[in-house]
């Protein structure tokens, strides 16, 4: 169902941050280095390493598959809009962007772009009005092969034209100045192929071209400088991103997902739920929902496992080693809670018994749906409840297959207290954590 | 519910002239006519069904086998209606409650509601209609049998006794069921006069034990709601609804809902100024429509749609309470100078709108063949919805005919004046027919269209000034109300008097009154009545400001009522007496634990000629957090039929008061911002007090109770926080903490 | 489909009540070998070989007949509505715990509406029946 005039929604990649970055950052040396800084390097990666996987369905087109694992939808999508047709508003602190219309209508999509122009605006961030603000993450699609780019123009432009025109993006100056980009590109930006590592095989580079071009992992896995340029010795340790944690998700034991089964993160990429572990929410759901739910089985197998081999990097919460058979869950059962005398009398215990019990259950078994499962959960083994918080004031949602699974939102009658004293229940019951959430912690992340 | 005659006056005078066509039908048709003794005549239902037994009236029947039919004129959505006029029925038959059932009545004025002058269930009127109606009709059956049974045992009547439908003479020792003379009872004249029991021969009314006839049935999943109600071949309609409000389809694309297996059509529902229309989407199974009607893709023209905010409606109507409105009522000479020695409170209360949000979200079933129409509904409002489905059709009034079900809850909202959903319905009907679908349609709306498409209860500002003289009695009270009318019928004089129930008609002696009133009709927000109407704001303002101004006096908020109370009507002094000695009223209260403090709030109403007194016990933790931990209350409602049920509805009214305290419903630009009970919270288990009812014995005739329960336990939860914070509260809803 | 659905439009057992959709209400839950899940978010395919009972074989449950006498006996329903999901919940509750207590009747009802506000005789019935049971 459409509506006419969607919310915009706050959406905080951080790299939509880089405009003012630019102009701080770079502005003092970027001249200096010029133009060599940015010429493209190495050649373009083919089959199997790019391209289609071998057991592609036949339902699906290359393009449209490569459409997908680059996700491109996510962004170009606004909330109730038609596909691809943008307008999805990113709010900066410098003002508002837009997502442009990618359908293949002549006037306000890409119908009549060359394929020139088309690559250059992926891979360099170079579009028919000059520079693209970063907020489009050419800085990983910049890895892909030029054949790739070109199916997935081919698949945007079988599509319906929608003649929607993106709103105008509201900067001010100097952020209004798409020149400014060019210093920042400078600093940060070096436009470079998928590289090919010694000692690994295909399919490991299958998952690095997955994970780094198509799928732009990093964009919020990984953490950011002060130019919020992403720390080049601190991959996939992990980020906030649009107030959501972007957890670590190196080989490490407890910060990361070292610990997690090849079979939970190849679940949780294919479905959006790992057993005994997390479930997706937040922009991770709906990465799930546009892209990583259609990888094909080969293409699941091979990001795995690149995946596993990143370099194990300390990066999480303070003692937030997930603890996957927490006291409160272990001592309850599906319909009581065990003994627990401090917590269930506590206005959080209430407030879950009522609003939340319904689906999560006391003994984190998840009621109806195992994506309402609990236990072993990032978000409620963090004691900064960051992540929790977030899906308690916002709700979160995730269609896989199909189906959808929802979480509501209590934000609207829930006052920050109360957010956070449902908070701390569920980190002490299902993550036996001493939770640490308080109202003022709550009320930043209303923002 | 009261005006609601004024607005249907065109068509009640049709329906008249139906009426009397209807009954030259049934003479024609050969059945068992009897005259009008009881104002009523033969219900349309009796007159098909065949062997109906003897039918003395519209309300009774009598079967071969003795069994009690007791048709209800009043729709049951919780308030035990049903069991109350099986009572009255059973206490004149000398029957047990257990052999009568009872059977909804159909969609006809011999079943009019005697307060409103046509059929329909609201303003806590069932009982007290039907205590003149449906006792001098049980009472006439009995009558009737007795003198069928004196006559065949030639035996005087005086000497008849009957006990749980048997009638006996003991001196002869014969006896013989109901049904014995059910034959001989029919070929007789109806009495023109009867008595009914006085209070000291009841046997059932007012006695406790007798148990609801609808609870075997609500536990064990059998009762039939909407909802459940099937037909052969019947389709689901699950409709697209506007974003906003008043919003119209500009363009429908049904290709990927119709490409839904299952899904059988796809229907564009025209709105108007009452209904707010959309797109349906039809398929056997509830679920496959919703998928259907989530694949549409709908382009809305929002451009008819008024932008409506209810933030900024709430600064509108807090200017317009600073002008002078439309006088209503005006006593003695409002003092605009402080008395000497007294003081001035000048309070702004804002209040939001509201949502009935019954368990049971909207439904309701139709099926039209040929020019007749049929419904199924849990029918609050036949007359008003039997007109408005026959205009939606183009038939005659009598070619709609209405089965009435249980309701899941309604608290009003299935009595819309401008039958909306149901009109929804049976234009859903109405253009799958030109589709070529003619088999019955059960429209189903989702909590999100029952939160966001219903039919509110309006935001209201009021702004009163009140002096108070140097003994700090209130000597002259100046208040306006703000808010749009709850249904758009106004008296005569201009003023919506359901805006100002509970205001105007105040218990207390106040000289110099004066109350003025502004009806803005261009909030283009669809209003109407909720459980306990123009009570449920005005109770929470003039209550909180009678314990401001004792507050201010230095008194005692309940001593400060009693002095304050009009002299010449003790009801309103008994329950509040009762309900301060029940309480233990100036006792202290036990501290709580860590710092949190206790007091009492204490609050006094009269709605729909019941009288209520609440006195609630109140923890207030450090952290600004509160509980409410017992209610007491009493209440006067004239002669009680069940006590139990008094009860039931007294505590569920102040369960469901409770819920006003974190509830809102506000609108942006145009939408509606709460969909489910996540955004609008309602009442859990674990915030229920205990609630003790007292109930005060009388004579007088009954009032009822369905909603008078409802709107003190704001007032009385708020004076209790007041007292202890010394900070006055002027709106609803409260925070989840109070700040302190 | 959900469950809910697919006992009340498909095999027409219409005990079980819609009420929110979104399992904040209680009104459709039915019992998953025993544990009480609210029927309208769980999918009919994830059953499985699972038992489903719903309110209409309450009456020949030990526990729960003990609790619809208990309903009646303390007239608990008005419009009745929410009640399948209420005896249902309160079911689950007295077969995990013979005496339960205030907290537990709240920790295992809360996540059940009752916009007639029946709560506390639903309360005193659940004590009533933990009591005929014993």
């Amino acid at each position: 169902m459409t509506s006419e005039n969607p919310a915009p929604r706050k959406r905080f990649r951080p790299l939509r941050w880089a405009g003012y970055a630019a102009i701080v950052a770079a502005a003092g040396f970027g001249i200096l280095l010029g133009d060599a800084m940015i010429t493209p390097t190495g050649p373009d990666p083919v089959s199997p390493i790019g391209g289609a996987p071998a057991d592609l369905p036949a339902s699906m087109s290359r393009g449209e598959y490569l459409t997908r694992a680059a996700d491109c939808a996510a962004c170009h999508t606004r909330q109730g809009g038609l596909p691809y047709a943008g307008g999805r508003p990113f709010e900066l602190p410098i003002g508002t962007i837009f997502s442009t219309n990618i359908t293949s209508d002549p006037q306000n999509g890409i119908g009549r772009w060359t394929d020139d122009a088309f690559v250059k605006a992926v891979r360099e961030g170079i579009g028919s009005k000059g520079h693209l603000y970063p907020a489009m993450p050419y800085t990983s699609y910049s890895r892909m092969s030029r054949a790739d780019v070109l199916e997935i123009k081919k698949y945007l432009l079988s599509l319906q034209p929608v003649p929607q025109a993106a709103p105008e993006n509201t900067l001010g100056f100097p952020f209004n100045q798409r020149w400014g980009m060019f210093f920042w590109n400078t600093a940060f930006f070096r436009e470079r192929r998928q590289p090919q590592v010694e000692g690994h095989n295909a399919t490991w580079h299958r998952g690095a071209y997955l994970a780094d071009a198509l799928g732009h992992c990093s964009e919020c896995h990984t953490p950011r400088n002060l130019a919020f340029a992403r720390k080049s010795g601190s991959a996939f340790a992990g980020s906030v991103t649009e107030g959501w944690k972007a957890y670590n998700i190196t080989a490490d034991k407890t910060d990361g997902i070292g610990a997690w089964t090849d079979d939970q993160i190849a679940s949780y990429l294919r479905t959006g739920h790992a057993p005994g572990r997390s479930s997706a929410a937040g922009p991770m759901a709906e990465v799930v929902e546009n892209s990583t739910q259609y990888l094909t089985p080969s293409d699941i197998k091979a990001l795995v496992g690149y995946l596993r081999s990143v370099p194990a990097r300390k990066g999480g919460e303070p003692g937030g080693t997930v603890e996957t058979n927490p006291l409160g869950a272990r001592n309850s059962n599906a319909v009581l809670p065990g003994k627990d005398p401090q917590q269930t009398s506590s206005r959080g215990a209430r407030l879950f018994a009522g609003d939340c019990a319904g689906c999560h259950q006391y003994n984190g078994a998840g009621r109806q749906s195992n994506y309402a499962n609990l236990t072993g959960s990032r978000a409620v083994n963090d004691p900064s409840g960051a992540a929790l918080v977030q899906v308690l004031l916002h709700g979160t949602k995730l269609n896989v297959g199909g189906v959808e699974q929802s979480m509501p939102a209590f934000g609207a009658t829930y006052s920050d207290t109360q957010i956070a004293e449902v908070a701390n229940y569920v980190l002490t019951h299902f993550g036996s954590k001493t939770g640490s959430v308080t109202a003022g912690d709550v009320k930043k992340q209303r923002k | 519910m009261r005006r609601l005659r004024m607005m249907i006056a065109a068509d009640t005078a049709s329906q008249r002239s139906m009426q009397a066509s209807r009954r030259q039908v049934l003479a024609g048709l050969g059945g068992f006519i009897i005259a009008l003794g009881m104002g009523g005549r033969l219900a349309h239902a009796a007159a098909i069904e065949k062997d109906a037994g003897f039918v003395p009236n519209v309300f009774i029947r009598v079967a071969h086998d003795g069994h009690v039919k007791v048709i209800s004129s009043y729709l049951e959505m919780g308030q035990g209606t049903f069991t109350g006029l099986a009572t009255m029925a059973a206490e004149e038959l000398d029957v047990g409650i257990d052999q009568v059932t009872v059977e909804a009545a159909p969609a006809d004025l011999a079943y009019a509601n005697p307060k409103f002058g046509i059929q329909g269930t609201g303003g806590s009127t069932a009982m007290a209609g039907a205590w003149d109606k449906m006792r001098p009709a049980a009472a006439t059956a009995r009558a009737m049998l007795l003198t069928a049974a004196g006559k065949r045992w030639r035996v005087p009547v005086e000497q008849l006794t009957v006990e749980r439908g048997v009638v006996h003479h003991v001196a002869s020792g014969r006896s013989a069921g109901y049904g014995d003379f059910v034959d001989a009872a029919m070929r007789m004249a109806v009495p023109t006069t009867v008595e009914v029991k006085k209070p000291d021969q009841y046997r059932l009314l007012g006695r406790p034990g007798t148990r609801r006839i609808d609870v075997a049935a609500k536990v064990d999943g059998s009762a039939i709601y909407t909802q459940d109600q099937k037909l052969p071949d019947m389709l689901v309609a699950v409709m697209a609804h506007p974003p906003k409000l008043w919003g119209k389809v500009a363009a429908v694309d049904a290709e990927a809902a119709l490409a839904v297996p299952g899904v059988v059509a796809v229907v564009e529902v025209p709105g108007d100024d009452d209904v707010q229309g959309g797109v349906a989407v039809l398929a056997r199974n509830t679920w496959v429509a919703m998928r259907g009607r989530d694949a549409l893709n709908i382009r809305w023209d929002g451009t008819k749609a008024p932008r409506i905010d209810t933030a900024e409606m709430a600064k509108r109507f807090e200017d317009l309470s600073k002008t002078p409105g439309r006088v209503a009522l005006t006593r003695g000479k409002i003092l605009t100078d402080r008395p000497s020695g007294g003081t001035t409170i000048e309070a702004i209360y804002h209040q939001p709108f509201l949502a009935h949000a019954p368990m049971e979200p909207m439904n309701c079933l139709v099926h039209i063949e040929g020019d007749r129409c049929t419904i199924w509904n849990g029918e609050q409002n036949h007359t008003i919805d039997q007109v408005n489905a026959a205009k939606e059709l183009g038939i005659p009034t009598d070619h709609v005919a209405i089965n009435q079900l249980y309701a899941g809850g309604s608290f009003g909202r299935r009595a819309n004046p401008r039958s909306d959903f149901v009109r929804e319905a049976v234009r859903i009907a109405r253009e799958a027919r030109k589709k070529g679908i003619g088999v019955p349609i059960k429209m189903v709306w989702m909590r999100e269209d029952d939160m966001r498409m219903t039919q509110y209860r309006p935001q209201t500002v009021h702004n009163a000034v009140i002096q108070l003289d140097g003994d700090g009695k209130i000597a002259s009270w100046h208040h306006r109300i703000v808010g749009a009318s709850f249904t758009k019928v106004t008296a005569p004089d201009g003023i919506d008097h359901m805006l100002l129930e509970g205001i105007e008609d105040m218990p207390y002696a106040i000289p110099n009154l004066r109350l003025e009133q502004h009806n803005p009709e261009d909030t283009y927000v669809p209003t109407q009545w909720l459980r306990s109407v123009g009570h449920t704001h005005s109770a929470f303002v003039g209550e909180t400001l009678i314990d401001e101004a004792a507050r201010a006096a230095k008194a005692d908020p309940y001593q400060y009522r009693r002095a304050m109370l009009l002299k010449g009507d003790p009801r309103q002094l008994g329950v509040l007496d009762l309900v301060a000695q029940r309480s233990g009223w100036g006792r202290p209260l036990a501290e709580g634990a860590d710092g949190t403090r206790r007091a009492r709030g204490i609050a006094l109403q009269q709605a729909f000629g019941t009288y209520v007194a609440q006195v609630v016990e109140v923890s207030l933790h450090q952290d600004g957090s509160y509980a409410v931990d017992r209610v007491y209350c009493s209440v006067d409602c004239g002669t009680v039929i069940n006590p139990d049920i008094v009860m039931a509805q007294i505590e569920g009214g102040t369960g469901f008061g409770l819920s006003f305290l974190r509830q809102a419903i506000t609108i942006k630009d145009g939408a509606v911002q709460q969909g489910n009970f996540n955004d609008y919270p309602v009442l859990r288990m674990d915030a229920m007090p205990p609630v003790e009812v007292s109930i005060i014995p009388s004579t007088a005739k009954p009032t009822g109770v369905g909603e008078p329960g409802v709107p003190l336990i704001a007032p009385a939860v708020v004076n209790a926080i007041a007292s202890l914070t010394g900070k006055s509260i002027h709106a609803l809803p409260l925070p989840a903490e109070i700040e302190l | 489909m959900p469950l809910l659905w697919y006992l009340r439009d498909e095999i027409s057992f219409t005990g079980t009540k819609f009420g929110c959709g979104m399992a904040l209400c209680g009104a459709c839950t039915v019992h998953l070998n025993g544990d009480p899940v609210r029927s309208c978010q769980m999918p009919v395919g994830d059953v499985g070989d699972r038992q489903i009972t719903t309110i209409e074989a309450m009456s020949s449950d030990r526990i729960g007949k003990a609790v619809q006498d208990a309903w009646i006996a303390e007239q608990v329903p008005q419009c009745g509505y929410c009640q399948s999901g209420q005896i249902m919940s309160a079911t689950a509750l007295l077969r995990v715990k013979a005496a339960p207590s205030d907290e537990d009747i709240d920790a295992a009802l809360s996540g059940n509406i009752c916009r007639c506000a029946t709560y506390r005789r639903i309360r005193t019935a659940v004590h009533k029946a933990a009591q005929e049971l014993r």
